[in-house]
């Protein structure tokens, strides 16, 4: 009933592709890792799939492209409790990873908040060129339905659809705008890379997706919230997909006391994105992981861009979403 | 294929008029669907499942007075002083079934109608509400690369769960006929039969019986499976690595209906509501004690296949699931119940 989609890839993503592969399965055979956290071709061309590699032969699973908008720092946690400090942990062995710039800033923040142990994980470094925004994709192409077949280039892509009509866009267009708004798209921290660094990319107007809520009064903003977020099922995927999100009982789901309403109400919707992004200043490192996952187009990401914006003036631009691992003040 | 044949003769009438047919039935209020308006491929927004399980749905409401705690019909909370001209949380519970036509949901949404009954039968409340709806389903033309109905029983043409069933040819008119009994009801309150075509109308209408239908071999194949050979499958460790344990796909589901109650105070009113849960949720079976029957991912992951296509079958002899695809299309890491199904049938 479905099949692997299908999803090529050709030039610079390719050949990162093939040297991730090649080095996936190089650190398997040295015994320097057990299991590697990627990404896999699933039955969607648009939707490729985070997994766990357990054996040296699902290293060529592993794809690269532009569609790669969940944070893979996510499933660090996760991976080392149910695999590394369980029964078969015990080899020396570390979990491999593969990080972008944003995810690698969350991996350094989980090691900060004591979540994981740098010394267990194993991270292979690759600088993001942005990642693509899946509503922005539906909606150009409304008419066609989804895509059944994706060719990547190095500056366009291709979609074929399931009239065999092929739409070719340049990826700018679709690349999401918290990439675009991205000063640090290299990894801050690694054990090696593949490809090159790019270094601090100069943004003129970091902060340009929220201003027109700024300049609304009280009134105005609690309009447009009941607005942008009236669709919401509280269906938790946006704070599921965020890895900053790792407590066993998130306040959501506490019942004694019961910390909020759960209805969709537009007040007990409020509360969970109010309190959900509250939790996440000075921490967010505007990874999108958040929105990309939302099945209803929530901008709720759009929160969370003002209390990094609120962070950096209330803290002297200590750039908190930017994290060096050898900051002594982080 | 469970379609039932095509009347030789049709109803024929623009989407105008039955809109307007429809908005001239003062006592009858109705929701569109946007497959209506663009018959766009696909399932389109879930649009029924407000009515089956209003999100969230009021059971109780109690106000202090003195000392006493007293039963209300309805109730004005003001949850926040944000903004008192809200009143989403004005609620009322009725005795009486209102009657709302549901206009242009496509068979497999109103196969999920049928299917719930099966499970939500002896719950009055869900049965009073839908025993008021009137469904006029539109018929596909075509699916979406994710629609899989016909693989789970359904159908393109499937008019189960349907009281009036709409044929739309893309020019803006629309081929309709009644389907069940309450098809023929409203078809005749509208006004827009004709006489010499009433013979044809009646014979395909019925009441929708459960018995009526024939399904699908994989049915049969998951039927035949051992429930514990699957719970016990291998392949759950993998699909739970990339699983979030999110509710988008049980939420956007038509045939999930799993709910849980909580009661909210405010001052001197308060309220039980019901609203929706998920099975992917570590909540779900939080025992009172602390402990969790299914306290690991795993457990919550394998829970929802396991339901839609063994427990399910087990009980009700159906799969729980109809095929819309919106699981495939909105779950953030590409679980794909087609491929699951795929894996619990290559089980021996
Ligand atoms: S914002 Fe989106 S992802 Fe988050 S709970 Fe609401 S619907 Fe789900
Ligand atoms: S809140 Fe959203 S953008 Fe920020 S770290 Fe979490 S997932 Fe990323
Ligand atoms: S299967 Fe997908 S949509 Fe469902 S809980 Fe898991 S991650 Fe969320
Ligand atoms: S399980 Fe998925 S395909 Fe089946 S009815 Fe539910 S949402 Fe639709
Ligand atoms: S899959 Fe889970 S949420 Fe859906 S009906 Fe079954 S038990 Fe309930």
């Amino acid at each position: 009933m479905a099949n692997i989609s299908s999803f090529k890839v050709i030039g610079i993503n390719k050949e990162i592709e093939d040297r991730l592969r090649e080095r996936v399965r190089a650190l398997f055979d040295k015994g320097v890792i057990s299991y590697f956290i990627g990404y896999r071709g699933g039955t969607l061309p648009w939707l490729p799939r985070p997994f766990i590699a357990k054996r040296p032969n699902e290293a060529d699973l592993l794809v690269w492209n532009s569609f790669l908008a969940l944070n893979l720092a996510n499933y660090a946690p996760q991976a080392l409790r149910e695999y590394l400090s369980g029964k078969d942990g015990d080899n020396g062995a570390k979990i491999g990873i593969v990080a972008t710039g944003c995810w690698s800033r969350n991996i350094e923040l989980l090691i900060k908040e004591n979540q994981i142990d740098r010394d267990q994980f194993y991270i292979i470094g690759i600088s993001s060129r942005g990642m693509l925004s899946r509503n922005a994709l539906f909606s150009m192409f409304k008419d066609n339905g989804y895509p059944e077949e994706i060719i990547e280039y190095d500056h366009d892509i291709e979609f074929i659809f399931s009239d065999k009509s092929i739409k070719k866009v340049n990826r700018w267009e679709l690349v999401r705008a918290n990439c675009k708004s991205c000063a640090v798209p290299d990894p801050v921290i690694y054990d090696e890379m593949i490809g090159s660094l790019q270094g601090k990319r100069s943004i003129s107007e970091p902060f340009n997706e929220i201003a027109f809520i700024e300049e609304m009064d009280a009134d105005g903003r609690w309009q447009w919230f009941k607005t942008a977020f009236k669709d919401c099922i509280r269906c938790y995927a946006c704070r599921n997909a965020c890895p900053l999100c790792y407590c066993p009982t998130c306040f959501v789901d506490d019942s004694r006391p019961q910390w909020l309403g759960k209805s969709i109400e537009p007040e007990d919707t409020l509360m969970f994105h109010l309190l959900r992004a509250f939790h996440c200043a000075g921490r967010c490192t505007d990874c999108g992981s958040c929105e990309a996952v939302c099945p209803k187009g929530i901008p709720m990401r759009l929160l969370t861009k003002k209390l990094i914006k609120d962070a950096n003036e209330l803290f002297d631009n200590l750039d908190l979403g930017v994290y060096s691992p050898n900051d002594p003040d982080f | 294929m469970n379609s039932m044949d095509t009347p030789k003769k049709l109803i024929q009438l623009s989407k105008e008029d039955l809109l307007s047919a429809i908005n001239g039935l003062k006592d009858v209020s109705y929701t569109v669907s946007p497959n209506f308006n663009d018959n766009a491929p696909g399932p389109g927004d879930n649009i029924i499942k407000r009515f089956m399980f209003p999100q969230p749905e009021p059971l109780l409401f109690l106000e202090r007075e003195g000392k006493d705690m007293v039963h209300r019909p309805y109730c004005v909370i003001s949850k926040s002083s944000l903004n008192p001209d809200d009143d989403t949380s004005h609620h009322t519970i009725s005795d009486t079934v209102a009657e709302t036509i549901i206009l242009g949901i496509r068979p497999c949404d109103a196969r999920s109608l049928w299917l719930n009954r099966l499970a939500c039968e002896e719950d009055n409340l869900f049965s009073r509400r839908v025993d008021g709806l009137i469904i006029f389903g539109l018929l596909c033309n075509k699916g979406l690369s994710t629609c899989f109905c016909e693989d789970v029983g359904g159908g393109h043409q499937d008019v189960r769960g349907m009281d009036v069933a709409m044929i739309d040819d893309g020019d803006g008119e629309l081929r309709l006929w009644a389907v069940s009994k309450k098809g023929l009801y409203i078809l005749n309150r509208l006004g827009i039969y004709e006489d010499d075509i009433i013979d044809g109308l009646m014979e395909g209408a019925t009441d929708n019986s459960h018995e009526k239908v024939g399904d699908c071999s994989l049915l049969d194949e998951l039927m035949s499976k051992d429930m514990l050979t699957l719970y016990n499958a291998p392949f759950w460790q993998d699909i739970k690595d990339s699983c979030l344990n999110c509710g988008a796909c049980t939420f956007l589901c038509p045939t999930c209906y799993c709910f849980d109650i909580q009661d909210e105070a405010y001052g001197k009113v308060g309220r039980r509501i019901r609203y929706w849960d998920s099975c992917m949720f570590p909540l779900f079976t939080l025992h009172a004690s602390g402990h969790n029957p299914r306290g690991e991912k795993i457990y919550r992951v394998r829970n929802r296949f396991m339901h839609k296509f063994k427990y399910f079958i087990e009980r009700f002899s159906h799969i729980s699931c109809v095929g819309c695809g919106r699981c495939i299309i909105h779950c953030p890491v590409n679980i794909d119940v087609r491929e699951v199904i795929g894996l619990m049938r290559a089980v021996s």
